[in-house]
């Protein structure tokens, strides 16, 4: 019987916000550590460096508020440890742990205390910050995050509770890809004169390390090109972190939990899903370009948000007339 | 690390005789703490800490705006209870839940203990916790006490008492499983040579009294009945424990607002739908359970859930109502019932017990206070109550003011002089009090796991064993056998060597 009952919509909604949250607080991480490293190479004036890294996280309007002009140590501050920044990577430690702490029953004990001991981590870390192994922090929580993956799925059931945290670290994955992609190739329009110098190929390749994917890049394009790289992050059929890569995964998880066939749907959220799968499937790089990378990611993005939505009305919240429905439904 | 200076200071300890020779059951447990090295207690000490604070066995702390989450401080010198003692402990608290579960059905039946004036009819209208929603309602096997977390406390002369019953929503059982599994990763070698009986089983039992509760008709078509446990949400103080539970019996940790009441029976809201509840361990109070039945203003509980529970549609552990033999004035007369409903002498006496209505009680209690423990009759938590050897003149005045203007809602008993274990306080061994709460499960049979939850008073000199209140606990030990050398049954030695080996 146990194996049959469904999830609790609050329990789906916790766990899919989970693993978002665990998502989110590894690829800010990764941002950050990237941009630590480019500093080494390229003599930006500190704004120019780090304020794109917080329009990636989008909350560039509460950061000019609080703190004025980006700088290396307010822009690591706030991107880190801002208890009252919601993004930052400990908000999003935070409140993957509590999601977690929710729904302890759910997952597996192994994975209730990998985030447990990162979020203490990054507690104690948040109490004495120390700039010089700030590198190692960032290190730490990405592995912390790859571990949690690691865990989830090798300690739960692959049932409907698994793909719910799938499909919201593969949604969130996605918009992060989407948003780094944005910011830097519009940071580097106005250098578009400089390809193939090597500072171009410097700010390119954190584009790609930022997303874990300079090495995969290289063995699949060779060269640092935009148009490659735009094919490769947003197209690429086997990259883990491309958004159809991602788009795909989460598909089939959502399908996965419903049961409707693929490439058919009976929720909203699952044809949205299977939409923008499509849209991916058969789009081409030449397109993207051609009407702009920007508006079309803008668009990607708005998608996106849109399933998540979805999803939040299909399966997690309950209206009043719902249940009056679902009353009249459960005759047994 | 050594007991040469350990002093038992006139007090009944655990571990030693009055003579300060070890008792023979903590011999050999003696002997390795002994041998360890240098620092390695205190290391063990901490790394079981740390280890509660990765695994998140935390409490919330009430009223700490910050939701501070603390440990239950674990200490790792065991206590100790002897084969023969514990079974002699299992036959009492046996017959005593047997007598007050007939007395919480027969309550809220036909009141023939009242009217056989065994006890007051005053005393029952009286109490907080009696609940008069729940007259004629028939639970399935008319058990209504599933879960009980009796307190039982040894008296220097060596004797064992019941301190109280706990019958409503008794908590800390995580806590013995916990303690347990700590102990095995922080410190295996204490184990040694010893055959210490396994509490793991505790989760499985519990599931096992759950659905023999359940309506009989939620066991039709081959399925098995749907049991929840039913939480006040993370936020309380005993969420780990809740979800705990959930997670070792592997069912669904539901709140309130999971909960819907349709049709005459009960529903949970899940992803695809709404699923039948058959059965709610419930961790919330009578008065949060159900809006319409008790106390409106409750968001934490289900509305009409009574009404499904009377007609006989869900069940619910443990069974509303119960808090009337919770009261400490009822709890004085337990020994009348068990001879009135079971026909037979209590096994487990009862700590002495003063009530305060009765003028010729009042009288001895105010003359004296500074000998007595006096307690408010229905609060839990050691709140509301007065150690009378360890108080002021002025807090004593306090409550004699207290006890004239509310006789009903005190009683005293002598102060007992709780027996002692040894604690690793700093670098070496001190005595401190402690007591013991087995956990009672009662459905199609009676059940309790080997030892409980023994609590331990980390302030020097403090009978106060609460968590609330400086509380730590400790790892509880029933031997097997009383055998100097517990002998573990023979081990398979003959394994199949594991093959594919690369060569």
């Amino acid at each position: 019987m146990i194996g049959d009952t469904p999830l609790l919509s609050r329990v789906a909604e916790s766990i899919y916000w989970m693993a978002r949250y665990m998502e989110r607080a590894e690829n800010v991480a990764r941002f950050i550590g990237v941009n630590l490293n480019l500093q080494f190479d390229l003599q930006l004036d500190p704004e120019h460096q780090w304020q794109p890294l917080i329009d990636t996280s989008g909350d560039s309007v509460v950061f000019k508020e609080r703190y004025g002009l980006a700088s290396q140590h307010n822009a690591i501050d706030f991107l880190t440890y801002d208890a009252e920044n919601p993004n930052s990577i400990f908000s999003c430690l935070r409140a993957a742990r509590e999601n977690a702490r929710s729904v302890r029953e759910t997952i597996s004990s192994e994975m209730w205390e990998q985030v447990n001991s990162m979020y203490l981590r990054i507690q104690a870390n948040r109490q004495m910050p120390e700039p010089e192994s700030l590198p190692e922090v960032f290190r730490s929580i990405r592995l912390g995050s790859h571990l949690f993956q690691g865990i989830m799925d090798s300690t739960m059931t692959h049932s409907e509770g698994w793909h719910f945290a799938r499909l919201g670290r593969q949604l969130e994955r996605a918009d992060k890809t989407s948003r780094i992609l944005d910011v830097k190739y519009f940071m580097l329009l106005p250098s578009l004169k400089d390809i193939g110098t090597p500072y171009d190929d410097i700010q390119w390749s954190a584009v790609l390390k930022s997303v874990s994917g300079f090495e995969m890049y290289r063995k699949k394009h060779g060269r640092l090109q935009p148009r490659d790289i735009v094919d490769f992050l947003v197209l690429d059929r086997e990259f883990p972190r491309s958004l159809h890569f991602c788009i795909h995964k989460a598909d089939e998880s959502l399908h996965a939990i419903t049961g409707t066939p693929m490439g058919a749907f009976q929720w909203p959220s699952e044809r949205l899903t299977g939409l923008l799968r499509a849209e991916l499937d058969f789009m081409s790089v030449e397109q993207i370009l051609r009407e702009g990378l920007h508006e079309h990611l803008d668009l990607l993005q708005a998608k996106m948000n849109a399933i998540g939505q979805g999803l939040s009305e299909d399966f997690y919240a309950w209206t009043p007339e719902e249940l009056a429905a679902a009353s009249s439904k459960s005759g047994t | 690390m050594q007991f040469a200076h350990y002093k038992t200071d006139g007090f009944y300890d655990e571990m030693f005789d009055a003579e300060g020779v070890a008792r023979p059951e903590a011999r050999l447990l003696l002997e390795t703490v002994e041998s360890l090295g240098e620092g390695q207690m205190q290391r063990c000490q901490r790394a079981a800490e740390r280890l509660l604070l990765q695994l998140g066995i935390t409490f919330n702390v009430y009223g700490d705006s910050a939701g501070t989450e603390r440990i239950f401080p674990f200490d790792l010198i065991p206590r100790i209870l002897r084969a023969e003692e514990w079974t002699w402990i299992e036959r009492g608290l046996k017959q005593r839940i047997r007598a007050l579960n007939a007395f919480i059905d027969d309550i809220y039946h036909d009141q023939k203990i009242l009217k056989d004036k065994i006890i007051p009819e005053e005393v029952i209208r009286s109490a907080i916790f009696y609940r008069p929603q729940c007259i004629g309602i028939n639970p399935p096997r008319g058990v209504w006490c599933h879960i009980t977390g009796t307190d039982l406390v040894r008296h220097g002369d060596g004797q064992i008492y019941v301190l109280e019953d706990n019958l409503r929503v008794p908590s800390g059982v995580s806590y013995v499983l916990e303690n347990r599994d700590l102990m095995k990763r922080t410190f295996p070698q204490i184990f040694e040579g010893l055959h210490v009986r396994p509490v793991d089983d505790y989760p499985s039992k519990l599931l096992e009294t759950l659905e023999s509760i359940a309506p009989p008709s939620s066991w039709q078509k081959s399925q098995k009945p749907t049991v929840v446990v039913l939480t006040p949400g993370m936020y309380n103080s005993a969420y780990f424990e809740h979800s705990f539970l959930a997670q070792k019996m592997g069912v669904q940790l539901v709140e309130g607002r999971d909960l819907v009441v349709l049709d005459g029976f009960v529903w949970m809201r899940t992803t695809k739908g709404l699923r039948k509840v058959d059965v709610i361990y419930r961790r919330i109070d009578d008065d949060f359970l159900d809006p319409k039945a008790f106390r409106a203003d409750s968001l934490l509980g289900v509305r009409g859930l009574v009404d499904v529970y009377r007609a006989g549609n869900v069940a619910l552990a443990n069974a509303p109502g119960n808090g009337v033999a919770d009261d400490k004035v009822v709890y004085a007369y337990v020994p009348d019932m068990i001879r009135y409903y079971e026909g037979e002498d209590p096994i487990l006496p009862n700590v002495p017990t003063f009530l305060c209505w009765r003028d010729q009680d009042r009288q001895h209690v105010l003359q004296n206070l500074d000998k007595l423990v006096v307690k408010a009759a229905n609060e839990a938590g050691g709140y509301g109550m007065l150690v009378g050897p360890h108080s002021t003149a002025q807090q004593r005045a306090d409550f004699a003011d207290r006890i004239r203007a509310h006789p009903r809602d005190y009683i005293a008993q002598p102060t007992l002089a709780l027996s002692r274990v040894p604690t690793l306080i700093e670098d070496h061994f001190e005595g401190r009090h402690v007591d013991l709460r087995p956990y009672i499960l009662y459905g199609q049979e009676i059940t309790i796991v080997p030892g409980g939850l023994t609590r331990v008073a980390l302030r020097k000199g403090s009978l106060v064993v609460n968590s609330s209140q400086g509380g730590g606990s400790k790892d509880t030990w029933v031997l097997a056998n009383d055998g100097v050398n517990g002998e573990l049954p023979a081990q398979m030695q003959t394994q199949t060597q594991s093959t594919g080996v690369r060569p």
